[in-house]
């Protein structure tokens, strides 16, 4: 135990020393992050929108103007009934329809309960959900405003559609998607690196030579970047919720849970790239070009894998990102239990169990 | 009973041999020397002893161990120093050998006594990373971290490769210093001039060995007569030689031109003679003792009139 | 000595990593033809000499003539006049002798017709004539490194810098290496080597020795072996790199003259 002991303190004096892996470990994590979140939360102005107003009386008036006067919206046309919808949005240049049901005021005021729909083009789908929640916070807005001042308790229920792409595919999908891409590379890139440098430095012999067993070997590497991969989950986390203000409504030990099951993945993914590469070269050119970049194109993080050819489609059910993509959304935006997750749980300990038998067949406790 | 014995190795990478036929015995507390060139099959011998290859035919056994099954018993019981010095260039000189103290189950402060003359000397560099050392002290440093678990056996692969003359120097006192301790040495290295400090060497070429003796009874096996010519034109005096009838052999030697005659005995005033009248007049000529490259040499060209 | 005869003239050259000196103001000059051994212990500063006077780094200070340009000025006609290889890197491994050989003419402009000629030259004067078409991984380090020379003044250079081209050679390849330079050199090539193997430090013309970046000595071997009183540029290196190092008992083979 003492010998392991040193062999894990020597493993974080490597890491810690080379500013190169440091970097990878927590500046591309957060850098990627903020790219993306940035990249897709562009600030909502003049955003053309079309009204169905089929009340007509003072209250959808007010909330018309106090919507149009937002800043954030510009009106493109009245519409006249419900058929004039789809040919609207058809046209490609409103991004929202806002219906007001008819007798809005008197329902309001008599039931005591009203509605607005409100119709969303989701082909851009962080614009539509961007859209959607600043209408719908004015519409808060205004219902607080009546609460204030009358006696009644008036509740307008706004209700949402999503056209074009009813799921929401993309939105808050960079976070999902990032966390497997950002766990692939510490876990399964830096792991194969650390092991094939000893190989490359020839300090692998001497290692070999000493009592220690080679499972030690291994598992010794393996922690370090299992517990970094680790503070990356969190990080990335982190930076989601309180900077991207991304949902989290399934529970988060889940979320922790199946996060560690995906970093052991990759990690015996790195061991195993590890016994079949030579050199550091072999082993990054094999995690690039073999794991990160079909993670990245395949794993339906930014392409929708619905989308592919039907063969790619199939190939992706080989990658272990695309179950994690699913859990990780299902369990973030979905607030999905286990219950609905744990087919793709069991892949993902199946390819785990069948990577650490393969590693173990693999795996030399001499040099050939 | 020898701490290492060896018979009839084979190793072949692809289509290479890189071990034929190797057999020998090596005496507890002797310094055993291989010495050869690079790609003789030094390394992959010594990676077969310390149970990092397995052989493709015949045994090794190591202190008493099989290569192959015992191979865990080994590695306890060896100190191995790989070519290229195998340290971590990261970590300083200090975590480098609490590394290798920690691995194998010890501490720096248990077996000081036995690094120590070799430490002192590396001692005041002890916080630097082991990658901004001298050759000469990345050295040392490898061999304090192959002898801090107190190993009876020393497997050194070149530990003198591309090292200054000094440093090799020393090298080779601190080796003698742990002989005396009783620590048995098997070392290997290109440089043929090492090989007086062994107690017995291998001279290996292309995976075979040429010959297994003392050095002393290497070079007294050879029987030619080696003269020493120097001149003014080096150069041109090697080519003239060279096409002299009676030439064995001249290879150049330091500042002399080493000599030998195809007849048993050469004769010297012939040799002035012919000398002179190729326009080297004022040429030296000594008798000189063989040295073990001269016998390196003999012995690879032998092998190579065999095949 | 006029002054054309001279192809190296170090004046006061300097290096300076930091506050480290590498180099520490050394002067020297190499004269045209001949054998210049450049020795020292390991970290002395021999290869960051070499490389500032192949035009590779700017010194610090100071001033190198190199076959008439200046290192800090015209370092690509340095690169165009020197020949240069090294123990770790000469050739492809993974190209053919006969590309390896094709790739470094081109490289230093030599017309197709001229490679072309030079190349069944080389590779029967090495006696390679099977294994023209053969990967250079696959040949013996001996090999290698003689074609490597070849290679390295494959372009008629005047000057060719060897830092350590012998290293594990085995005993006859190496002396017929040295064959190869002495042949160069009378026919007018100045060499400038490194080596490790100090009797190869016997065939040169003369001898600097570096220690701690500052020359120490330069003579022919015979003159400093004198001057030290000491038999073999073995010992001379010993008493000049480590004054206060005392040999030890162990007996050292040495020519002893009779």
């Amino acid at each position: 135990m003492k010998r392991f002991k040193g062999f894990l303190i020597k493993e974080f004096h490597h890491i810690f020393r080379d500013k190169r892996s440091l970097l990878i470990l927590f500046g591309i994590p957060i850098v990627q992050i903020l790219l993306f979140g940035y990249a897709i939360t562009n600030e909502l102005k003049d955003g053309k929108i079309a009204i169905l107003d089929q009340s007509k009386d003072e209250i959808t008036q007010e909330i018309s103007n106090k919507i149009l006067s937002s800043g954030y919206f510009m009106l493109y046309e009245d519409l006249e009934s419900q058929n004039d919808i789809e040919s609207a949005f058809q046209r490609g240049i409103i991004k929202e329809v806002i219906i007001f049901e008819p007798e809005f005021s008197e329902k309001l005021f008599r039931d005591g309960k009203a509605s607005v729909q409100l119709l969303a083009d989701a082909s851009d789908p962080n614009l539509a959900n961007m859209i959607i929640g600043y209408t719908s916070s004015i519409i808060q807005n205004y219902q607080q405003g009546l609460i204030k001042s009358g006696s009644v308790q008036p509740v307008i229920t706004t209700e949402v559609k999503m056209i074009y792409n009813p799921e929401l595919k993309g939105v808050y999908m960079f976070v999902p998607g990032l966390m497997s891409v950002i766990l692939l590379l510490v876990s399964a890139l830096m792991t194969s690196i650390s092991i094939t440098r000893e190989k490359e430095m020839g300090t692998m012999e001497v290692l070999l030579v000493s009592p220690l067993k080679p499972v030690q070997i291994v598992v010794g590497k393996v922690i370090p970047y299992f517990l970094l991969a680790f503070v990356d989950t969190c990080m990335i986390l982190l930076l989601a919720r309180f900077v991207f203000d991304v949902p989290l409504t399934g529970s988060l030990l889940l979320l922790i849970l199946e996060s560690i099951l995906y970093i052991i993945t990759a990690l015996s993914l790195g061991i195993l790239f590890s016994t079949i590469s030579n050199n550091q070269q072999t082993a990054m050119m094999l995690s690039l070009s073999g794991l990160m970049l079909p993670t990245i194109l395949l794993s339906g993080f930014i392409f929708p894998i619905d989308n592919m050819p039907y063969i790619l489609q199939l190939f992706s059910n080989f990658i272990p990102a695309k179950w994690f993509v699913i859990i990780v959304k299902g369990i973030m935006l979905k607030g999905n239990n286990f219950f609905y997750i744990w087919k793709e749980t069991l892949i993902l300990v199946g390819m785990t169990i069948f990577f650490l038998l393969l590693t173990i067949k693999k795996f030399k406790i001499r040099l050939q | 009973m020898h701490i290492v014995e060896v018979s009839g190795i084979h190793k072949s990478y692809k289509s290479t041999k890189a071990l034929d036929d190797i057999s020998f015995d090596v005496n507890y507390g002797e310094i055993f020397g291989f010495i050869g060139p690079d790609g003789a099959g030094k390394t992959t011998l010594f990676r077969i002893l310390t149970t990092l290859l397995i052989p493709d035919k015949g045994n090794a056994l190591v202190l008493g161990n099989d290569v192959v099954k015992d191979y865990k018993k080994i590695r306890k019981r060896v100190g191995y120093m790989a070519g290229r010095f195998s340290l971590y260039q990261d970590l300083t000189v200090e975590e480098n050998l609490k590394f290798y103290a920690t691995i194998f189950g010890t501490t720096i402060e248990e077996n000081y006594d036995l690094i120590k003359e070799i430490y002192v000397q590396i001692e005041p560099f002890k916080k630097r990373r082991a990658g901004k050392l001298s050759g000469g002290m990345k050295q040392k440093l490898a061999l304090c971290c192959a002898l801090i678990h107190k190993p009876d056996l020393l497997i050194l692969d070149e530990p003198t490769t591309g090292v200054d003359p000094v440093s090799r120097n020393e090298f080779w006192d601190m080796l003698m210093n742990l002989k005396e301790q009783g620590i048995t040495i098997l070392v290997s290295t290109p440089y043929m001039n090492e090989a007086a400090l062994c107690d017995r060497v291998a001279l290996i070429q292309n995976g075979k060995t040429l010959s297994i003796d003392t050095p002393e009874n290497i070079i007294n096996r050879y029987t030619k007569i080696i003269l020493g010519v120097r001149s003014d034109n080096m150069y041109d005096l090697l080519l003239k030689l060279q096409k002299y009838k009676y030439t064995h052999s001249v290879q150049p030697f330091g500042e002399y031109l080493h000599y030998t005659d195809k007849r048993e005995k050469p004769n010297l005033e012939e040799l002035k003679d012919y000398l002179n009248k190729n326009g080297h007049t004022s040429s030296e000529i000594i008798t000189t003792p063989p040295d073990i490259e001269d016998c390196f040499m003999e012995l690879m060209e032998e092998k190579e009139h065999v095949n | 000595m006029s002054t054309d005869s001279i192809i190296i003239k170090a004046e006061d050259l300097t290096k300076r990593f930091g506050k480290f000196t590498a180099v520490d103001s050394i002067s020297f000059e190499v004269k045209k033809g001949e054998i210049f051994g450049f020795l020292g212990a390991n970290g002395a500063g021999k290869t960051t000499a070499i490389k500032m006077l192949c035009g590779l780094w700017k010194p610090t200070t100071g001033k190198a003539n190199v076959a008439g340009f200046d290192v800090y000025k015209q370092t690509e006609q340095i690169k165009k006049t020197v020949g240069y290889m090294s123990q770790k890197f000469s050739l492809y491994d993974d190209l053919t002798v006969k590309e390896n050989v094709s790739f470094y003419g081109g490289v230093y402009g030599l017309s197709n017709n001229s490679i072309k000629e030079k190349s069944e030259y080389l590779i029967k004067k090495l006696e390679i004539e099977k294994e023209k078409d053969e990967l250079i991984k696959s040949l013996p380090l001996g090999w290698k490194q003689k074609l490597a020379f070849s290679v390295a003044v494959l372009h008629d250079p005047l000057l060719v810098f060897l830092d350590e081209p012998t290293g594990g050679v085995d005993p006859i390849t190496r002396r017929q290496f040295w064959n190869m330079i002495y042949e160069s050199a009378s026919n007018g090539v100045t060499i400038f080597v490194t080596t490790h193997y100090m009797d190869e430090a016997e065939y040169c013309d003369r001898v600097s020795m570096m220690v701690d970046g500052k020359i120490a000595a330069l003579d022919t071997p015979r003159n400093l072996k004198n001057r030290f009183n000491v038999k073999s540029m073995h010992d001379v290196f010993v008493k000049l790199a480590r004054p206060d190092y005392v040999p030890n008992p162990i007996p050292s083979n040495q020519i002893t003259t009779l």
